[in-house]
């Protein structure tokens, strides 16, 4: 490419914009705000970033439903800041995705109408403390692994939001895992609410990377503007790699049958997701995918006489403000 | 928007041979006051109405954590038989539980959950203004530290105060409906109780007359700004220091505790 590239710019010593953009991100130069952007770069990063957003926004509702129950007053204190965290999270998020011209409310607005999707993960029920176990090892872990390569993603406000959000997921991972490892360590009640957390959020987390790579058309566009930097399947291959270590060293079975160290290829060979349920809860037939979206609307829409007031006070004190400023 | 009278010189400590029951006591009734409004607050994680909100209470609700856990743990020390924090606050009853009415009051909306936040923060932060100068080198560690939490609290309630109250009509109306529901509670978190007034004359805790007025002070200043006013002539309800809980508790409990309850005894 770069080849051709030069070839050209001596023909002609000019590039296309386009092709000064693809040069610039093969060079692995990051994209800033005003730098020209083609139109499909610019969708495919509003697309993602508020995806992301809105899945830190919703993903706060299935743990901040344990914050009450939390059984011992220092659990629950790691975990209410877990999930501000998150809330933070959101916000670093839609202030990279308003750097490329889309707005809060907008953003706001195509997730309240199901427009804009989230992280399907949040669609499932955590049923027990095992669940906050769950949640930060597996579900935070597979975060990390999604996000990491984003710290050097071509979108500077992008890439940078993501190295502060990826220092804090990693010890959201870790607070998770000495969630499950107190169980598993625990009384037989406990080591059985930890095994049934697993049972119920393996394979949902697998189904975090997204589809088959075969099933995956955006994946190469992405890739060339190195928004994304690995496939689907790789990282989900990675995902099991790490994870089943893990598991063992806590006593716990992962529920595939299929699963088998593979010595060729150093890693595990592990039994197929059920792209059903997948697609389903994608579709918005998870448990929880109503829920969920009527919490964030009800919430909004309680809201708004709470942002109308913040607006109208603003509003009155300005205008006082200005009325001292002719008297003056 | 902060009081900065000068503070009264700390008493002279006079203990008496009931004092260290007594300030357990009361360290308990902290612990329960910080533990139970952050409890509340923490219910609001998720769904607030704007997400820079959503933050600042959980923000609010995990100093108020934070304090609690530092009260429980003294507590735990002085009292001596080996409870620890969480045996005090998840195997103790409603009725043992000390915190005052207002803080066990369910959020409502959002300006049910403001206006209760700001009775609360006059009170909290002009006491810890007193107890960090107080005569147990603890509870006055406890405070100083503390006491700069609660100066961001009684801001961020007063500022929404004036927001709300000088906002829409619809926030005003929210906002006197909820300081109708709420003031009732206000009096008595300056009304002593009988481990409170026990500990003054010892010298422990300060008079409640002069804080009386630095709250009203400052919570006149607040409802002029929100062009609000200050509620008047209002029956005071009292009995939460004393165990004698609205029907809310109960239930706010039976949740906090869910899991030690069921399963006694374990490392979480
Ligand atoms: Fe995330
Ligand atoms: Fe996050
Ligand atoms: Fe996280």
């Amino acid at each position: 490419m770069l080849v051709k590239l030069c070839l050209r710019g001596m023909e002609t010593l000019e590039l296309t914009q386009e092709e000064q953009f693809q040069a610039r991100i093969d060079a692995d130069v990051r994209i800033e705000p005003k730098d020209w952007m083609p139109d499909a770069y610019r969708k495919t990063l509003i697309r993602q970033i508020s995806q992301h957003a809105h899945s830190e926004l919703v993903g706060m509702l299935p743990e901040g439903n344990w914050i009450t129950r939390a059984p011992s007053l220092k659990r629950k204190s790691i975990l209410l800041a877990k999930v501000q965290d998150e809330a933070g999270h959101g916000l670093y998020l839609y202030s990279a995705a308003e750097t490329l011209g889309a707005s809060r409310d907008q953003m706001l607005a195509d997730l309240h109408s199901g427009k804009a999707k989230y992280s399907s993960i949040f669609n499932y029920p955590t049923l027990s403390w095992a669940d906050m176990g769950c949640v930060g090892w597996l579900v935070d872990g597979a975060a990390i692994l999604n996000q990491v390569p984003l710290c050097r993603t071509s979108y500077g406000p992008y890439a940078r939001a993501m190295v502060r959000v990826c220092k804090e997921e990693s010890f959201h991972q870790r607070q998770g895992f000495e969630i499950m490892q107190t169980l598993c360590e625990g009384s037989p009640e406990q080591k059985a609410m930890a095994q049934e957390g697993l049972n119920r959020w393996w394979w949902p987390t697998l189904m975090m990377f997204g589809p088959k790579d075969s099933e995956s058309p955006n994946t190469a566009q992405s890739m060339n503007w190195r928004i994304k930097r690995f496939t689907n399947d790789e990282l989900r291959q990675k995902f099991v790699d790490m994870m089943v270590p893990q598991a063992e060293f806590l006593g716990l079975t992962v529920p595939d049958p299929n699963l088998k160290w593979n010595e060729a290829k150093q890693g595990y060979d592990f039994g197929d997701v059920d792209w059903e349920e997948f697609w389903n809860v994608v579709k918005g037939n998870g448990l929880c995918n109503q829920e969920r979206l009527q919490a964030r609307v009800q919430a909004h829409e309680e809201g708004a006489w709470v942002r109308e007031a913040a607006l109208a006070h603003a509003e009155k004190r300005k205008q006082r403000e200005e009325a001292k400023a002719v008297a003056a | 928007m902060m009081t900065d009278s000068p503070m009264p010189a700390p008493a002279a400590a006079a203990p008496t041979p009931e004092t260290p029951a007594q300030l357990f006591a009361y360290v308990l009734q902290l612990a329960d006051t910080s533990l139970i409004l952050a409890h509340r607050l923490s219910e609001w994680c998720g769904h607030g109405p704007i997400l820079e909100q959503d933050l600042a209470m959980a923000n609010i609700a995990l100093d108020l954590l934070g304090e609690a856990r530092s009260y429980y743990q003294y507590a735990a020390e002085l009292e001596g038989q080996g409870r620890t924090e969480d045996d005090l606050a998840y195997l103790r009853s409603a009725v043992e539980y000390r915190n005052p009415l207002l803080v066990e009051q369910p959020n409502g909306d959002f300006a049910h959950t403001i206006v209760r936040q700001f009775i609360y923060d006059c009170f909290h932060y002009h006491l810890l203004l007193q107890l960090k100068s107080g005569p147990d080198a603890q509870l006055a560690a406890i405070a100083e530290k503390s006491v700069k939490e609660a100066a961001y609290h009684i801001k961020w309630s007063s500022e929404w105060v004036i927001r709300l109250g000088d906002g829409t009509e619809e926030s005003r109306r929210r906002v006197e409906k909820a300081l109708g529901n709420l003031w009732r509670y206000a009096g008595e978190l300056t009304t002593p109780s009988a481990t409170e007034k026990a500990l003054q004359a010892a010298g422990y805790l300060p008079d409640y007359a002069p804080l009386q007025q630095q709250i009203d002070a400052h919570a006149a200043r607040v409802f002029e700004e929100a062009t609000l006013p200050v509620p008047q002539g209002v029956f005071m309800q009292k009995g939460g220091k004393d165990g004698r809980h609205s029907e809310h508790l109960g239930y706010l409990l039976a949740e906090l505790q869910y899991l030690q309850r069921t399963y006694p005894g374990l490392q979480w």
